[in-house]
């Protein structure tokens, strides 16, 4: 699998110069779905917590962007807070369940965002959405964003720093403790690891990803509405980091990104009939996955 | 009583919503709590026999027989056929069973709108019903009453075959014990499908009943699994009498609370929730967790 | 005499059935204690309580002069209790080496702290270092051994440490549990009497969570109350 990174990220890179502007917004959309499901596959996969409920903590740090500064990095900065002090109000929900309780709990949090989101017309305008929010400039002094592709070479850039972090913590103790968790969290607790604690770290980490992810969709899109963060939404990145190989934040982008052009593909193919088809997709998924899935496995360990 | 009486309507109304929600949620119980499986398409269910009531109501009380035989019919087949599609995925793969429901409730939800329009539905209930009683000086709906009468009974009935009869009996053993099941010699796939038929007869029949309060519409599933989920999470899976509770006061939440504090209703419902599972985050999660 | 563990009167049901009643239990510093009785008699639930996985409807444990009745699995844990469960429990998707080495990170300061000596562990054993849901049922046994030495525990809770193992394998964990120095107290749930008789000090003997006996193997080898105990619970063994 490692040989294809090299000429994925290079692709990355040179996308915003072959293809038209529609197309390049496109994509950054995918990055920024695709930061979400790293979240998701981080709590899925590598700690075991089967999530529904990322695009609450995603929400937070979008609605939270749009309310901040025009400077990238503090935007950022503060949608990843005002995500991960979701996660951690939450947290007493989530990290006391395990398996299909989880699913259920984060899916009914998701919801709930969902729902206050368009009741809190001061902050999140309702169902008619946040409109007309300015371009940021990444830093002080640099300039302003103002362009498609330099909006989609933002969100690459920061989505590509963010991964680089996870995916090296992961490497070290912190994933190990997370996959013990997973693996056998019995045996983690009889040599003294307080499981529920790092499990409510991952949680909070996770929520403080995809607030950050929030804060890059109001960049990308420049505009949010709830319909953003509805539970079809929570469903395809479950979907995209199945397919992506549920242990690997890497592979979660990869999955998104297929289930996302597969979407738009569908919904083209016969318009109106898109959830149908996409309803299709979810069930032929689930039956051919967990055949994929167990190749996927071994690859990836 | 003046300061209560403009909301004595809101509060009756939060009865019938959480009765609705009850058989709604008890179907969701049994799934999951037996099954243990997460159907995200028991919202869809609901919405089946939403529209069947809709399209079979002409005003007569024969009508609204016909519609709850067609109606549970429909949703009790759906739940079968669920089961069908589930059989070839591994017990405990969560991940996989929810992908595949959330697909039938997107793909059905999708033809419920194909067949029968992206307009919210209106419902005819009984004529004999359909009209205003008088309530403490309050003109309040008919229907909405014989409603809450009809759910009350049919709570009991729930809680008695839970409590009295042999699968009764069966259903709260293998909720506290999820392998306890598989001991008795009675195969899973039969389990299943007696489960989940007979959740989709309780989402089947909350459905026929209260279209006229939760009608039949495009976002109908989505909401009735959501308040439905609410409902789980914040009743357990222990009790008949838990699962009423938190029905009813999520029904209250939704309209009493609505009417008192417009923008808040979702964040008591998160309020709740938050409380709830933080008192008993270290008894009786334990009890829900399968491992 | 003061006990590294000393547990009073320790008592759990299960619904209508004591698992376990009013047990009192007094093992030394470096001692090798090990508890026998029929299926049933209590002995992993004994271990259960010790080690903080299941709570005691009634008495009190006391660990190195601490009362721990309260504590969760992994407070006791960290304080040196360690265990060795009756299936093998390693985390299948780590390395042998990891698996080791996280096990003994939270009493060595940290995974990176641990490598060496896990290493050395690592060494001492005849396993390959792969991810070790490759290893078979006698490897995860040692490999188990190996991460619970690697906590460096004061008390080491062994449940059937021989159940499912091979001859030569069996031979191999006896010359293990009998080389562990003396630092480390052992609490030793067993069914085959040869390992229990070569290595413990002293035997308590369990039936229907009722205490029988406590003796030197040889004391406990000579009784006719315990040989009665065994007789009258063998032809209905159940649970």
């Amino acid at each position: 699998m490692k040989w294809l990174i090299a000429p994925a990220l290079l692709a990355a890179v040179a996308a915003p110069w072959l293809a038209d502007p529609y197309t390049t917004a496109t994509l950054a959309r995918i990055l920024v779905l695709g930061l979400v499901a790293a979240s998701v596959a981080l709590l899925t996969g590598v700690a075991g917590l089967p999530t529904l409920g990322q695009t609450a903590p995603f929400a937070a740090g979008a609605y939270a962007a749009a309310h901040s500064s025009s400077v990238g990095v503090v935007q950022l900065l503060t949608a990843a807070c005002v995500g991960a002090a979701f996660a951690a109000l939450t947290t007493p929900l989530v990290v006391y369940a395990r398996g299909v309780v989880v699913l259920m709990i984060t899916l009914a949090i998701g919801e709930l965002a969902v729902t206050a989101a368009s009741r809190w017309r001061s902050v999140t305008g309702g169902t008619d959405g946040l409109a007309g929010m300015a371009s940021p400039r990444p830093l002080w002094g640099l300039p302003v964003l103002d362009t498609d592709r330099a909006r989609y070479l933002y969100a690459l850039a920061v989505v590509g720093i963010v991964l680089c972090v996870v995916v090296l913590l992961l490497r070290g103790p912190a994933g190990m403790y997370l996959r013990g968790c997973r693996d056998d969290e019995a045996r983690m607790r009889a040599s003294g690891h307080p499981v529920n604690a790092y499990l409510a770290i991952a949680y909070i980490a996770a929520g403080a990803i995809a607030g950050l992810a929030g804060s890059l969709l109001v960049t990308t899109q420049q505009y949010l509405s709830p319909a953003d963060f509805g539970f079809d939404i929570a469903a395809l990145l479950l979907l995209g980091v199945v397919i992506g190989g549920a242990g690997s934040v890497v592979g979660a982008i990869a999955g998104t990104a297929v289930v996302l052009a597969a979407r738009d593909w569908l919904s083209g193919l016969l318009p109106g009939r898109g959830p149908l088809l996409l309803g299709a997709l979810f069930i032929v998924a689930a039956y051919a996955l967990p055949r994929l899935r167990f190749r996927l496995r071994s690859a990836v360990t | 009583m003046d300061r209560v009486d403009p909301y004595l309507i809101p509060a009756l109304d939060g009865v019938a919503y959480g009765l609705l929600l009850f058989v709604v949620a008890s179907g969701l119980v049994l799934s999951f709590g037996v099954a243990g499986i997460l159907n995200l398409a028991h919202g869809t269910l609901y919405a089946i026999g939403a529209y069947v009531a809709a399209t079979l109501s002409d005003g007569s009380w024969l009508a609204l027989l016909l519609a709850l035989a067609a109606g549970v019919g429909a949703a009790t087949a759906g739940g079968a056929a669920l089961s069908g599609m589930l059989a070839a995925v591994p017990r405990g793969d969560h991940l996989t069973q929810a992908l595949l429901t959330f697909g039938v409730a997107l793909a059905g939800g999708s033809l419920l709108v194909m067949a029968f329009g992206a307009e919210n539905l209106p419902v005819r209930v009984p004529a004999t019903v359909d009209r205003p009683v008088d309530l403490a000086g309050h003109a309040y709906a008919g229907y909405r009453l014989v409603f809450i009468v009809v759910a009350a009974a049919l709570a009991l009935a729930l809680h008695a075959v839970v409590n009295r009869t042999r699968a009764g009996m069966l259903v709260r053993a293998a909720v506290d014990d999820p392998d306890m099941v598989a001991c008795l010699g009675v195969s899973p796939a039969r389990v299943r499908l007696g489960v989940l038929a007979a959740s989709g007869a309780l989402a089947g029949t909350a459905g026929v009943l209260g279209a006229p309060i939760i009608g039949p519409g495009p976002s109908t599933a989505a909401t009735v699994l959501l308040l439905s989920l609410v409902v789980v999470v914040l009743g357990g899976l222990g009790s008949v009498g838990g699962t009423l509770l938190a029905a009813l006061a999520v029904g209250e939440i939704q309209t009493l609370g609505v009417a008192l504090a417009p923008t808040a209703a979702p964040f008591l419902l998160f309020a709740a929730m938050a409380a709830v599972l933080a008192a008993r985050s270290h008894g009786l999660i334990r009890r829900w967790s399968p491992a | 005499m003061r006990g590294l563990l000393e547990v009073d009167a320790l008592t759990r049901r299960y619904g209508s059935l004591v698992a376990l009643d009013r047990i009192d239990l007094r093992i030394g510093e470096g001692e090798r204690h090990a508890v026998i009785g029929p299926n049933g008699a209590g002995k992993t639930t004994l271990l259960d309580l010790v080690a903080g996985v299941s709570r005691p409807n009634g008495g009190r444990i006391r660990f190195a002069g601490r009362d721990v009745t309260r504590l969760g699995p992994a407070r006791r844990a960290r304080l040196g209790v360690g265990r060795i469960h009756q299936r093998p429990a390693v985390w299948p998707s780590l390395s042998t080496l990891d698996n080791i080495a996280v096990a003994g990170a939270r009493h060595r300061g940290g995974y990176r702290r641990t490598l060496p000596e896990a290493r050395k562990l690592l060494s001492s054993l005849a396993i390959p270092d792969v991810t070790a849901a490759r290893l078979s049922h006698g490897q995860r046994r040692q490999l188990e051994i190996a991460m619970a030495l690697a906590g460096r525990p004061r008390l080491l809770l062994l449940d059937e440490p021989a159940a499912g193992l091979s001859a030569v394998e069996f031979s191999q964990l006896s010359a293990v549990l009998s080389e562990l120095p003396r630092t480390v107290t052992v609490l030793l749930v067993e069914h085959r009497l040869d390992l229990v008789y070569a290595l413990a000090d002293r035997v308590t003997v369990l039936r229907d969570g009722q205490y029988v006996a406590t003796g030197t193997p040889d004391e406990i080898r000579a009784s006719s109350t315990v040989q009665s105990a065994y007789a009258a619970r063998q032809p209905e063994a159940v649970i």
